[in-house]
């Protein structure tokens, strides 16, 4: 044999051995600590800080469980749902992982089969009686609890500088045509009536979720995404010519701004209202502004637009007796009283003590036990991620050319893509 | 016994490059199939459904407003990203080509942004170009540099125009007359927004183009250049009649190797721009990533890989051929 086929035979010999090192079988791991892995996108403020609260809470009751943070950075998830996506499907799902009530979690999760259900814990733990309603509706499907909320926001929030306000002697408007009264007045004055960043387009989609609210009947707009209230209809056309004449009242440089920038004008004195949800606050609070007003956008008080974090038992949870606690501790009165002031939203519980909560949570909490729930679109509570995902489309294109047929044939389309509609 | 020595070694090399076969051929071409035909299946959430579909989702794609808008961006991007590169990666060759002192030195220098990731450059141009904090006024970044000689400030990539033919122009009117009033619709424009993207991705790659001419202008015989100079060529004439013509290989390996990678581009628009504002500079692999991974749309998006595939592949395939017909010839 000549030297080459030598070489060559030696190198596959090499080739070969390298396979079937790689192809060893695995050796059995020892024996499982008891671990909890939680999934979330909580990685900054004071969601990190609730977040390792409730960790804090479930290491008193259980010391010997080492927990496993397993967040992915990013705002309202958009890079952590892909990844949990990925673990999903290959069979690796997390303990429990965040995800936003209603339709995010049961058409994504739960209409696929990922999901256990959970009406035992809520029947041991007492829940039908201590979630209102409306929240009981939202996290159920097909007659099972899927997941439990851990807090509550507000997305239908009117924001205003109460000393500009003041000096001008206006009140926050409570109809669409005050609204634009108001925002002519403004204008004259040389403030921007509306202040909006819809760098990431779902600040847009809130401000339309929020001008439907305020243009139909709750039952109308919950029937928005039955398929019931028809999307051809006059009233989606009302809403959209209400925010393509409201998108002439707002900054110029909206699609350049986050929401908590569009905030600063406000906090400035620059802008006159913004109609975000109420994470506002705690950038409020952060930011030291004191004089932040608040009220019910345009023709929708008594609704509450509600969207909530909850978290949810996925099918084959490595650690299931864990997850289980977790959930026990997520919806516990102490883990929502520990949780939500560091998070800046609500109990999901109507028996929370208020004085543990700041001035606007406090309003909030009184108008969550009397007031209309209906879900939001943009956070997920009434519509499927796909859906949402082609709604925000629309939106984009809408926010530029302000087209309305063009718009309102697109939602009606993206409805019918979906299979909502006929 | 030559004719065993042969086989045996023939044998050998095809068990040493059986491996990498079967991995390329289920990891890239299997998967290829896979996507072809999910994207003619009807899977639309994140239960696999491989039922088939036939066109539809290519229909429906080429009806998406956002697609279409896709496809104007794409377009825009790389005709300017490759024009700019290939007229600045030449002047940079020819001035190094003058056989000027410390020419290593700049030819690395120049050839080095290639090594950063998109990622990176992405970032960091984002903050070269920001176009200033808008609530305080404070600029920041390039905008300074303009501000201080007097240039109006730009909003780089923050900027929504859409520069078009407007349909009351003289122009405008006269398309409208010969049935081309479609030209005169914002998805026949130029968004404002794209021309940051296009910088940094000019940035990063015009010197490896620069390279690339380089090695073009070395291959280039001296004599024949002298021999054009001693018929009272112009230094201009020289480059015009025997420079640029014996170029022209090097051109179309730029043109491929650019275009494929503008036709993907992917992690740029998503470190800088994030496809906005609106959906200026959105491009199809965004649109893929969204539609794919965030609405679930698993045929949609496997329908717009397959796309961009072909897209490439008409690109990519003529050059082939070219060059290996060329290699025959030889």
């Amino acid at each position: 044999m000549s030297r080459r086929t030598i070489w060559s035979v030696l190198s596959l010999v090499v080739v070969l051995a390298l396979l079937l090192v790689a192809c060893r079988p695995q050796p059995t791991p020892p024996p499982a600590k008891k671990q909890l892995e939680i999934f979330s996108w909580w990685t900054t403020g004071g969601e990190a800080a609730g977040l390792l609260k409730l960790f804090e809470l479930y290491n008193q009751k259980f010391p010997d469980v080492e927990i496993i943070n397993a967040t992915v950075a990013g705002g309202a998830g958009f890079e952590a749902k892909p990844a949990l996506k990925a673990r999903m499907l290959g069979g690796d799902p997390p303990d429990s992982f965040q995800v936003h009530m209603g339709h995010e979690l049961i058409d994504t999760w739960v209409t696929t089969g990922y999901m256990e259900p959970l009406d035992d814990l809520y029947k041991q733990e007492g829940w039908e009686s201590v979630f209102p309603k409306g929240v009981l509706e939202i996290v159920s499907y097909d007659g099972h609890y899927w997941s439990v909320p851990v807090n509550i926001h507000r997305s239908n929030v009117l924001w205003y500088n109460k000393k500009v306000f003041e000096a001008n002697g206006w009140k926050p408007p409570a109809t669409f045509d005050e609204f634009f009264a108001l925002a002519e007045e403004m204008k004259a004055k040389g403030i921007t009536p509306l202040a909006l960043g819809d760098v990431g387009i779902w600040a847009s989609t809130h401000l339309f979720e929020v001008i439907l609210a305020g243009t139909m009947s709750p039952e109308k707009y919950k029937g928005l995404w039955t398929g019931q209230t028809d999307w051809n209809g006059p009233e989606v056309k009302k809403a959209l010519e209400t925010m393509a004449k409201m998108l002439e009242y707002v900054n110029p440089d909206h699609s350049a701004l986050s929401w908590d920038q569009a905030n600063d004008l406000v906090i400035q004195g620059k802008a006159g209202m913004t109609i975000m949800g109420d994470w506002v606050d705690a950038d409020n609070l952060a930011k030291g502004f004191k004089d932040s007003g608040w009220a019910p956008p345009p023709g929708t008080k008594g609704i509450f637009v509600a969207l909530s974090d909850t978290f949810g038992l996925p099918k084959n949870a490595p650690h299931r007796e864990q997850a289980i606690e977790w959930l026990r501790i997520c919806g516990s009165k102490e883990g929502q009283e520990a949780f939500n002031p560091l998070k800046g939203s609500i109990c999901a519980r109507n028996d929370c003590n208020p004085e543990l909560f700041g001035p606007y949570l406090k309003t909030a909490m009184e108008d969550w036990q009397k007031d209309t729930i209906v879900p939001s679109l943009a956070h997920g509570a009434a519509a499927s991620e796909a859906w949402v995902t082609k709604i925000n489309d629309v939106m984009t294109a809408f926010v530029t050319d302000r087209d309305v047929a063009k718009a309102q044939a697109g939602m009606a389309q993206a409805c019918k893509d979906v299979g909502v509609c006929k | 016994m030559s004719m065993r020595r042969i086989s045996w070694d023939r044998v050998i090399s095809i068990l040493l490059i059986l491996p990498s076969i079967l991995a390329i051929a289920v990891f890239v071409y299997g998967f290829i199939a896979w996507s072809g035909w999910v994207s003619l299946s009807n899977w639309d959430g994140l239960r696999p459904d491989l039922s088939w579909a036939g066109f539809v989702n290519y229909a429906k794609l080429f009806a998406n407003p956002r697609f279409q808008i896709d496809l104007r961006n794409t377009v825009v991007f790389t005709v300017l990203f490759l024009g700019t590169c290939i007229v600045i990666g030449l002047g940079l060759a020819i001035l190094l080509d003058q056989g000027i002192r410390g020419e290593n030195f700049f030819r690395s220098l120049f050839l080095f942004p290639m090594a950063i990731s998109f990622i990176v450059t992405g970032v960091t141009w984002r903050w070269l170009l920001a176009p200033g904090d808008p609530a305080t006024g404070r600029l920041t970044g390039i905008n300074v540099l303009l501000d201080a000689v007097g240039i109006p400030l730009s909003r780089w990539y923050t900027d929504p125009t859409v520069v078009h033919i407007q349909p009351t122009s003289a122009m405008g009117q006269f398309l409208q007359q010969i049935d081309l009033g479609f030209l005169t619709t914002p998805n026949f424009g130029l968004p404002v927004a794209m021309i940051s993207i296009v910088i940094a991705a000019t940035w990063q790659m015009s010197g490896y183009v620069m390279a690339m001419y380089l090695a073009g202008l070395r291959g280039i015989p001296e004599e024949l250049r002298e021999a054009a100079r001693v018929d009272g060529a112009s230094e201009w004439q020289v480059y015009q009649n025997i420079v640029f013509p014996l170029l022209r290989p090097v051109t179309l390996s730029v043109v491929i190797v650019l275009g494929h990678i503008s036709l993907k581009i992917f992690d740029l628009v998503a470190a800088m721009s994030k496809k906005g504002p609106g959906f200026a500079t959105d491009v199809p692999a965004y649109f893929m990533f969204e539609t794919t991974f965030q609405g679930d749309h698993y045929s949609q998006g496997a329908s717009i890989a397959i796309f961009l595939l072909v897209t490439v592949s008409l690109l990519v395939i003529p050059y082939l051929v070219y060059s290996t017909r060329r290699e025959a010839e030889l």
